[in-house]
């Protein structure tokens, strides 16, 4: 019985939880890969573009419940997604067509772009705080558990609760659907083929045949999507804060960078990487040794390796061990 | 002289527009932004010495500036007795362990061959200091955070005069200049970029919640000053002379005494303000100078050279015997150095010491900003860059708020949007920032004050 105890106590505060915040690393992830893999730059602006895409959908979330539209025990903002997903879309590919083409055309190295997109993060921020403003914003409505502790209880008998947010099954859900759904636009169709061979070599690619502006317009729709559904489903798990989001992009790059960047594959299971790791490595395992070990072993301390205090650094740092020891990432990308 | 027209006039443009704001506003408000203006130049020329000079890309600019910050706190405040007593020595012994760690990595790696044992030994090493480190550091630290929390809970600093700090600021950034070099200066230009980002980000992390050293969020307040206090300047009658003697045309048309008593108490109070931040203003100049005029004669000697054709072109420079992976550590360690000295500068001038507001937009981006506006790889316009973009990262709200007035000027008081835009005239500042780059690396890619080669 203690046995079972402690695995659900794992379950509870690290499994469940990290599987939901990897996977909004992970859309954020591939976001960032994409944009690398084929555009060829860095981009700075992904935090704030997530929050761009977000902040539609509050504003959307908002403007519906004033319509008393919604959508029963799930969030209202699953509604909206598809109309801020548009703007998102719109919005990038004016940011493309007015900053990023220029360098692209001019084949400017990646550290100009690099630099653009510090313009462009900049501008989006102060887009972004002029509208919503720079505060907290709750937009969940619905149904807030699945699982109750209490209920859980009941129903096993066991000491320990097992608690399931809406929000995390949803974000787990609806991100292996729109990660299968990308693999396989990337790997069947024509297209998605084209941008593979785009990213892999660009003169050969242009060599046979394929658009560059459709292959770049292309990504910049794929990008939008995922920003935008990463962003709300961030925003629903926690709340939506644009200096938040601006901070995530942090570890959305360690992801991006430790999964092999380039790869999507890669970035997506990177992102569970990061999670797992800043989890695992700040949770204080007092309780768990106490149900596995008998009561004379019991630990005094809070067994916690790190305090939460360094939960961002957890992931930077294995950033920086990444990058010392395995340049191209955890699953080969592109050589650094 | 005619070469340095652009140079002067430039300058010019960018002291009338702080005498305008010092008489539009106010003398203290122009003062405060010249101050900041002198800080952001150091720490652009700092970022100027890597990416001008060499290229490199250095996104940590941040976490030197908070150990520049730190250090001024490590050096200026009193010892604190009682928390030594507590727990100095066991935080000796675990900055000896560290030591001890490091020496034995670096026997490691230099016996034992490339392999996958060596990574285990050093993983060991690793794991077994760390929980040394954890055993003798926790309680300590426990200790040391107890000894009134509200007024120390830290070590506090060595107690010397606040200016030695700018020099130990420098060192403390080149010491972690010199770590992440080692580390991550082989990689690519924009991985470096992320990488120096997330380090400066562990940095802050640190100095954030090791309490014990920095006191963390409870913030170190009340710094000693190298100038006067204003009080104690309100008090003393040399100046109060000197007031009455400057103003002495203003005060003789007032009659009643009592009443010239009062103008001169306010003239006085807002003098002593202005006095102090002139003497901080002077402070600056001094250190903007010396290493303007270094920064300068390294720029065109022959190490300048070597390190403009090691930025153009590492593999030919290489090719001429030039050691490129030293070089780029030397001047990555000197770049650093020179911003630290500016982190220790801005506690100087803030008497307090806040890791909480060591913020990546604030202390990384917006300095790129200015290296970018003002131009890479020349001094002079690195420090207009600094001027310039911090003159508008303080002056854009103000004029945000007058254009907005202005162009809703139609609409009433109540309208919902001219309250939404009037609230949010502060984030114009960002929107100013992200558009002058734009414009500034579509139009002017080279900045406002391009680099110049002197050909001899």
């Amino acid at each position: 019985m203690d046995f079972i105890n402690a695995i659900i106590l794992l379950l509870n505060y690290i499994i469940v939880p990290a599987l939901s915040y990897g996977s909004q690393l992970a859309l954020g992830a591939i976001f960032v890969t994409l944009i690398y893999g084929i555009l060829r730059f860095a981009n700075f602006a992904t935090g704030d573009m997530m929050a761009f895409g977000t902040m539609f959908a509050v504003l959307l979330t908002w403007y519906f419940q004033s319509l008393g539209i919604n959508l029963g025990v799930l969030p209202t903002a699953l509604l909206t997604i598809p109309f801020a997903v548009i703007m998102m879309i719109l919005y990038m590919l004016i940011i493309d067509k007015l900053v990023f083409r220029y360098y692209r055309i001019k084949k400017s190295p990646p550290v100009q772009l690099a630099m653009v997109s510090i313009g462009v993060l900049f501008v989006t921020q102060a887009i972004v705080r002029i509208i919503i403003g720079p505060f907290d914003r709750r937009f969940f409505d619905g149904e807030k558990f699945i699982l109750k502790a209490v209920e859980f209880k009941e129903m096993t008998g066991l000491n320990e609760g097992l608690t399931v947010k809406t929000t995390q099954v949803i974000t787990i859900v609806i991100t292996v659907i729109v990660v299968s759904l990308l693999f396989w636009f990337l790997n069947k169709t024509k297209t998605g083929k084209s941008m593979r061979a785009y990213s892999d070599n660009e003169d050969l690619a242009l060599l046979s045949g394929i658009d560059p502006n459709k292959v770049v317009m292309i990504t910049w729709m794929i990008a939008g999507v995922l920003a935008t559904i990463g962003g709300v489903l961030y925003g629903l798990d926690k709340s939506f804060k644009p200096f938040v989001y601006f901070n995530n992009m942090l570890p959305i790059f360690a992801a991006a960078i430790v999964g092999g960047i380039g790869n999507p594959f890669g970035a997506f299971l990177g992102g569970y990487v990061i999670a797992f790791a800043e989890i695992f490595i700040t949770y204080a395992y007092k309780k768990f040794f106490m149900y596995l070990l008998p009561e004379s072993l019991e630990p005094d301390s809070l067994m916690q390796l790190l305090s939460t205090d360094y939960k961002f650094a957890v992931s930077f740092s294995i950033l920086v061990i990444v990058l010392l020891f395995r340049p191209t990432g955890i699953f080969k990308g592109k050589v650094l | 002289m005619r070469q340095y027209a652009n140079v002067i006039t430039a300058y010019t443009i960018m002291i009338i527009l702080i005498i305008l704001v010092g008489v539009f506003q106010s003398w203290n408000v122009a003062l405060s932004i010249l101050n900041f203006c002198l800080i952001s130049a150091v720490m652009t020329m700092g970022a100027n010495i890597q990416w001008g000079y060499a290229g490199l890309i250095n996104f940590g600019i941040m976490g030197y500036t908070a150990l520049g910050g730190l250090a001024a706190v490590l050096i200026s405040v009193a010892p604190v007795q009682e928390a030594w007593a507590v727990g100095g020595l066991d935080m000796i012994i675990c900055a000896g362990i560290i030591v001890v760690m490091v020496l034995s990595i670096r026997y490691v790696l230099k016996k034992i061959e490339k392999s996958k044992k060596r990574n285990y030994i050093i993983a060991a090493i690793i794991i077994f200091g760390l929980m040394l480190l954890r055993v003798i550091a926790g309680p300590a630290t426990e200790h040391i955070e107890a000894v009134d929390p509200a007024k120390t809970g830290f070590l506090g600093g060595l107690g010397m005069p606040i200016l030695f700090s700018w020099i130990v600021g420098a060192f403390f950034a080149g010491g972690l200049a010199y770590i992440v070099g080692k580390v991550a200066l082989g990689l690519r230009a924009d991985y470096l970029a992320i990488a120096t980002l997330l380090i400066s980000e562990i940095v802050i992390a640190v100095i954030k919640h090791e309490d014990w050293l920095s006191r963390g969020v409870k913030n170190v307040i009340g710094l000693k000053r190298p100038v006067p206090y204003e009080v104690d300047l309100q008090n003393s009658s040399w100046f109060i002379d000197l007031v009455e003697k400057l103003h002495s045309g203003k005060l003789k048309l007032i009659n009643s005494l009592a009443e010239r008593q009062d103008v001169l108490n306010q003239l006085v109070i807002e003098s002593s303000s202005v006095y102090v931040k002139l003497c901080l203003a002077g402070l600056f100049f001094i250190v903007v100078i010396i290493l303007l005029i270094i920064t300068q004669k390294a720029l065109y000697s022959p190490w300048g050279r070597m390190m403009r054709a090691i930025r153009d072109n590492d593999e030919a420079a290489n090719a001429m015997g030039k050691n490129v992976v030293k070089e780029h550590l030397l001047i990555f360690i000197l770049g650093s150095a020179v911003v630290g000295i500016a982190g220790a500068m801005m506690v100087t001038h803030d008497g307090l010491f806040t890791p909480g507001s060591y913020r990546p937009m604030r202390y990384t981006f917006l300095i790129w900003v200015m290296v970018i506006v003002g131009g890479s790889g020349n001094n002079f316009g690195a420090i207009l860059g600094g001027f310039v973009v911090w003159f508008l990262w303080v002056e854009a709200a103000p004029i945000a708020l007058f254009l907005i007035n202005f162009f809703t000027s139609h609409l009433p008081e109540t309208n919902a949007l001219k309250i939404h835009l009037i609230n949010s005239a502060p984030y114009f500042r960002f929107l100013t920032m992200g558009i002058g780059l734009l414009l500034i690396m579509r139009y002017r890619p080279k900045g406002i004050l391009p680099e110049k080669i002197i050909k001899q």
